[in-house]
């Protein structure tokens, strides 16, 4: 549906994308997740036209859209835009804004869709209404609804809930995933926050000094981070220190580490670190289960409470910190010990940066 | 279809065109004073008279630059000054016209013929009766003693009226004098200048200064307006002798442009501009003075006395004037 | 499959080179018009006047220069003291009175200048009511004179600046609460939170109000000719009509104009950088501080004080003298007159409104330098003093009449004399009071908004009809009322360019001044000022309602 080949953008010196590379299927959403900076709405005003592309091809369905001497201006590539600030036209309701884009169906048409994207979005008391009038989030539905309704056949989505509350934003990312799998929309999201990249996509690619380092579903990225940037990027976890012991076994302060899945590292394989390599492997919260009968104990550095659990960051013998997510019946004080055990599905580890290098915290 | 559209076009883009009996005047005369002559000429002789009012620097500019498609005829103006400066430019012709030449001294229209006065302004001394005695007052060389130490006041340098005053003080007294005699006013100025003449009476009257410098006709409407100021005039340089070459006047006045496409009707305008008929009304809308000797000025106009004038030609004024105004600059006269 | 196949899309190439020439298609005539009679005042200086120019630079031009930089400092500092804080208070306070002050403090506009200065200079002069009412009463010899530089630039600050109130106050209403909440959330005092946010975000809409009072200033000759104060631009007429040098006029002149010129791009320099788009979310929440107490006692005293001194008091003795006159000079000649005015003014708002626009839409859609410089030039004409600008703008016209006379076989006049040429020449002088309020609307539309569009499938013109004009409303009624009020007023190009009998009010204004006759002046002076009151209160009405 949108596919994107070697796609690489300079301002003067500055490369800003590297080399990107990515395809969505049809009803398939996508999502660049990155810092600021990283590219990522460079990208997708690429993929809009409303920058001019440099090298590299972007395709829909199947046509190039732009390439290196070939652009369709924005206004003919039939995509949906939904911006971070939202550009609604203020001047006109909120009906006028969704049927803006409606221009060439006959009247009887226009009012239809303009109903039922309404309904869709649920905003048929406001009909009338005049943006300014609207709270943030029904502002936000109203531009998806003007985006959706000329049918284009992409979404772009640019940090589309950055101005709303965190809660508003979860429960309004999960509504927006729920109207465009509902209508088989196809969508490319760009966003910094990786919980709305994770509600709202299917896949993801996260984005660094203008490469794609990764692309894949949210439990890959999460799981099987293919670097250090990723590793860091998504969820929680800290980097501890390890020696490759067999083919199949990491040591750490913990423990020996079974890479029972044969344990994605590194570019490959944590074999071919070769037997006593030193290693860093990444630990989530999630791979540290509370067990007071376990003979492993770690003291209690920082406690912050989550409702149902608390995510306790916890201090190791040697100094190493790790954190680990317990059921909140489980209350520890600061500097309490408690006990310990590694759950690790499968190892994630990384060759250890010489002492001097940066160190990639996670 | 597209002769009606190039004939809306033409409507839209140009001038109606001249017609045989009319004539075309660029007054720097305004509408008030001119119209009424205007009218009545046409009503008299059924010639049309179109005019545009503008000051003179801007009329003379465009005379200039329409060149020889000027539409033209005549170029009133009201002083001598521009007069001059407009023949200078080349933008009159010479006019031989016996009946100009008898209705207009020599005194008051263009040795080279190129323009003619019409009506005569007098510059004079307006003074408080309060506070100064009418003996005190002789000349306009004497307002620089120091007796009228900050006692003088003064309508700003940058009025042609002034310039044209100082101009001939210098064809009389050659520059050096008149500058000192310059600076000896400014000296003695009670305030800064004034921006007209009436602000000037207004301030003798309240008693700010004494004696002031102005057309007659700014004294003549004031006193209308507001017949209990303790103002009146005085007429200088009357005595005989030397200093005593009498009253500045200036004039208002016009001549036939150098491309004019009506010359006989502007020529034939300008000689019925000079005539009795309508000499008195020219210079009585205005509380000025017919420049042809034969009319009698407007009773109350009358009723400020005669006076002697000062016989040098007013084109002196005009050539002098240049340097009249670089010379109050130096003397501080602002 | 419904849509265009890539191979339809035209070579990058092309469309580039064709997008590229679009604009400069409507530009370039535009620019042409107003940049030609500021070059051909320019030109003077190939050819100068030596002996003028060295005679005004001993003894002219050092006091000038002086007058002329205090006037700007002190007139620049008074519109902005008066218009901002003005319009802060109207745009987003609430206090009685608001309601009517918010229009009324726009009134002294619809008054000439120098008609105001004059009224000003009768009531506080030595001779005048006051300072003998104080002589005659309490013995008080001598007021502060009226007649120096503080009272030049106190009469001209009152006079000019609904300019920067006009424009300051659309920028304040288009910011809404939510900025200000939003600082003093950040823990900003009210007064902290104006001065670090609401003040920044609303420059571009100050300093195109500012920039107008400047140029205004600086081209001014009429008001301070009243006060005998010397400026450049008083130079500049000596020059002229006193010695007789209209080279050395235009010399002078175009330095007035490099040093504007300098200016301008200094200032668009500095705020091209930023961008002062406000989002609607931001801008969304109407709603007013409500003043009490002492405080809107305050506000009411300030506005109430600006009005009576600038409007109140010089339109109550315009209008006592037009009473005094009215039954000896009012005749059927004046619905003429004020016709013409309506015709002209009106005609000329809307050439010069939409000339503006054209301009600042093809600088937004192609923000290159080229363009942008384009722009600034082509709005110069503002700064020059209107005689001036009105013989640079007729002598190319006099030439070109004159080819298609001698050449052409033209019979009599032309283009000189007709109203085409008279409309034109105010755009050369007017289109800097509509582009500045049309610019700085258009910088506070943002960008998203024209993407929306765009991917929406709505560019080029029907994007002008359908966003930006509607967008936009506020900002060209703005540029419109404003220019419309100035064409009323206007003399120099009227008195040149007008056809045969196309007498204005202005021109009636001109006629009664120039012999002394104040009095008789403020007939057409008062029917100039009811007549330019229609549209501030239209212009009001409109912009009150702007979000509903």
């Amino acid at each position: 549906m949108l596919t994107l080949e070697n796609v690489a953008q300079a301002y003067g010196r500055k490369q800003v994308l590297q080399n990107v590379s990515f395809e969505l299927a049809a009803g398939e959403i996508g999502c660049l997740l990155g810092p600021s900076g990283c590219g990522k709405t460079t990208a997708l005003r690429l993929v809009a036209g409303f920058e001019s592309l440099q090298s590299g091809r972007i395709l829909l369905d199947g046509g190039q859209v732009a390439g290196p001497d070939q652009a369709l201006p924005p206004e003919r590539r039939r995509l949906g835009l939904v911006f971070q600030d939202y550009a609604l036209f203020p001047h006109l309701s909120v009906t006028g804004n969704i049927g803006f884009g409606l221009g060439s169906l006959p009247r009887r048409e226009r009012e239809a869709r303009v109903d039922e994207m309404l309904r869709l979005v649920g905003l048929s008391q406001e009909a009338r209404q005049y943006p300014h009038q609207l709270s943030g989030g029904q502002q936000q539905r109203v531009a998806l609804a003007r985006a959706l309704a000329p049918r284009p056949r992409l979404l772009l989505l640019d940090e589309p809930f950055s101005n709303l509350d965190v809660e508003l934003r979860e429960k309004l990312s999960i509504e927006v995933r729920d109207i465009l799998k509902h209508e088989g929309i196809t969508a490319l999201l760009v966003t910094h926050d990786q919980h709305e990249a994770f509600a709202m996509a299917d896949q993801v690619g996260v984005m660094h000094a203008g490469v794609i380092q990764q692309w894949g579903t949210p439990y890959d990225l999460y799981h099987r981070p293919r670097n250090r940037f990723v590793a860091g990027f998504i969820g929680q976890g800290v980097l501890l220190p390890g020696v490759v012991r067999s083919a199949h076994q990491v040591q750490v302060e913990l423990g020996m580490l079974q890479g029972v899945d044969a344990a994605e590292c590194d570019g490959g394989s944590c074999l071919t670190f070769g037997i006593g390599t030193e290693v860093e492997v990444l630990i989530r919260p999630d791979d540290i289960l509370h067990d007071d009968d376990s003979p492993l104990q770690a003291e209690v550095e920082r406690r912050a409470f989550r409702g149902a659990e608390f995510l306790y960051t916890l201090r190791l013998p040697s100094g190493a910190r790790v954190l680990t997510q317990v059921s909140s019946h489980h209350d520890h004080a600061i500097g309490e010990k408690i006990g310990i055990r590694l759950d690790v599905g499968h190892v994630v580890a990384f060759r250890r940066p010489p002492p001097d290098a940066p160190r990639g915290r996670a | 279809m597209r002769k009606l559209l190039l004939a809306s076009l033409a409507l839209l883009v140009t001038a109606a065109s001249a017609s045989a009996a009319e004539v075309v005047v660029y007054s720097a005369r305004i509408e008030q004073l001119i119209k009424p002559l205007f009218d009545a000429y046409t009503k008299e002789t059924g010639v049309q008279v179109k005019f545009v009012t503008d000051k003179e620097g801007p009329l003379m500019a465009r005379l200039k630059a329409e060149g020889k498609n000027t539409p033209a005829d005549l170029l009133i103006t009201v002083d001598a000054g521009n007069l001059w400066q407009a023949s200078d430019q080349g933008l009159l012709r010479p006019v031989e016209s016996r009946i100009l030449e008898a209705n207009i001294p020599a005194h008051l229209r263009d040795p080279g013929k190129e323009w003619f006065g019409l009506s005569v302004r007098a510059r004079t001394l307006v003074y408080n009766k309060n506070r100064v005695k009418a003996g005190e007052l002789s000349t306009y060389e004497d307002l620089a003693s120091p007796k009228w130490k900050d006692r003088l006041c003064l309508r700003t340098s940058k009025k042609v009226y002034n310039q044209s005053l100082v101009a001939m003080l210098i064809g009389e007294h050659g520059e050096p004098k008149t500058e000192t005699m310059v600076r000896g006013w400014v000296d003695n100025l009670a305030t800064a200048p004034f921006p007209d003449d009436t602000k000037a009476l207004e301030a003798v009257a309240a008693g700010l200064c004494d004696v002031t410098l102005v057309n007659t006709y700014y004294f003549g409407r004031l006193m209308q307006k507001k017949p209990n100021l303790p103002l009146a005039i005085f007429w200088p340089n009357q005595n005989t002798g030397a200093g005593n070459a009498g009253v500045h006047v200036n004039v208002s006045g016009a001549g036939v442009t150098r491309y004019a496409k009506h010359p006989e009707e502007a020529i034939r305008l300008l000689e019925w501009l000079s005539s009795d008929k309508a000499q008195n009304l020219y210079a009585d809308m205005n509380m000025e003075y017919p420049a042809n000797p034969a009319i009698k000025p407007d009773p109350l106009v009358a009723s400020w006395g005669s006076f002697k004038p000062n016989l040098i030609n007013v084109a002196e004024a005009g050539r002098l004037q240049v340097r009249a105004v670089k010379l109050m600059d130096r003397a501080g006269y602002k | 499959m419904p849509w265009p196949l890539i191979a339809a899309a035209p070579p990058r190439g092309g469309s580039r080179l064709s997008a590229a020439l679009a604009p400069w298609l409507a530009v370039l005539p535009i620019a042409l018009i107003s940049v030609i009679p500021v070059l051909v005042v320019v030109s003077s200086l190939v050819n100068p006047d030596r002996e003028t120019w060295d005679h005004l630079w001993q003894y002219e031009l050092p006091e000038v220069l002086g007058n002329s930089f205090w006037l700007v400092l002190g007139v620049g500092l008074g519109v902005t003291v008066l218009g901002v804080s003005l319009a802060w208070l109207t745009a987003t306070c609430h206090f009685p009175g608001r309601a009517f002050f918010n229009w009324a403090l726009l009134l002294p506009l619809a008054l000439p200048a120098y008609v105001t200065a004059f009224v000003w200079l009768g009531l506080l002069d030595f001779s005048g009511p006051l300072a003998t009412w104080l002589r005659e009463t309490h013995g008080i010899l001598r007021l502060p004179p009226i007649r120096s530089r503080g009272g030049v630039i106190l009469v001209m600050s009152l006079a000019f600046y609904p300019y920067v109130y006009l424009t300051a106050r659309v920028a304040f209403q288009g910011q809404g609460r939510r900025l200000m909440e939003a600082a003093q959330s950040l823990g900003l005092s009210r007064q902290a939170a104006f001065w670090r946010v609401a003040l920044p975000m609303a420059r571009p809409g100050i300093v195109a109000g500012l920039m107008l009072a400047l140029m205004e200033t600086l081209a001014d000759f009429g008001t301070v000719a009243v006060f005998n104060y010397n400026t450049f631009t008083t130079s500049i007429y000596k020059a002229w009509f006193s010695l007789f040098s209209l080279p050395a006029a235009s010399q002078l002149a175009s330095l007035l104009i490099f040093f504007v010129l300098i200016v301008a791009l200094l200032e668009y320099q500095s705020r091209a950088r930023r961008s002062y788009a406000v989002s609607t979310r931001a801008a969304s929440t109407p709603g007013r501080i409500r003043l009490r107490g002492w405080r809107a006692a305050l506000a009411l005293a300030w506005c109430g004080v600006v009005f009576t001194l600038a409007f109140a008091l010089p339109a109550g003795q315009i209008l006592a003298w037009a009473a005094g006159v009215w039954a000896a000079d009012f005749d059927a000649r004046y619905l003429q007159f004020a016709w013409h005015s309506l015709l002209l003014s009106g005609l000329g708002a809307l050439l010069v409104g939409g000339l503006a626009m054209t301009l600042a839409y093809a600088q937004r859609l192609h923000p290159t330098p080229a363009m942008r410089v384009t722009a600034r030039l082509s709005t110069l004409g503002y700064a020059l003093p209107g005689a001036v600008l009105a013989v640079g703008f007729f002598i190319p016209v006099a030439w070109l009449d004159n080819l298609l006379i001698d050449h052409l076989g033209f019979a009599g006049q032309t283009l000189g004399g007709t109203l085409v040429v008279m409309l034109l020449a105010y755009c050369t002088r007017f289109l800097a009071v509509s582009f500045g309020p049309v610019e700085s609307g258009l910088t506070r539309v943002s960008r998203s908004v024209d993407e929306a569009a765009q991917s929406l499938g709505v560019v080029g013109a029907r994007r002008l009809w359908r966003i930006h004009l509607p967008m936009l409303r506020v900002s060209m009624l703005s540029a419109a009322a404003l220019t419309f009020v100035d064409l009323m007023k206007e003399l120099p190009i009227t008195l040149m360019t007008r056809p045969f009998g196309w007498d204005t009010l202005a021109v009636r204004v001109f006629e009664m001044t120039s012999e002394g006759e104040w009095e008789r002046a403020a007939l057409p002076a008062a029917a100039i000022a009811l007549v330019g009151l229609l549209p501030v209160v239209f212009l009001m009405r409109n912009t009150e309602h702007a979000h509903t």
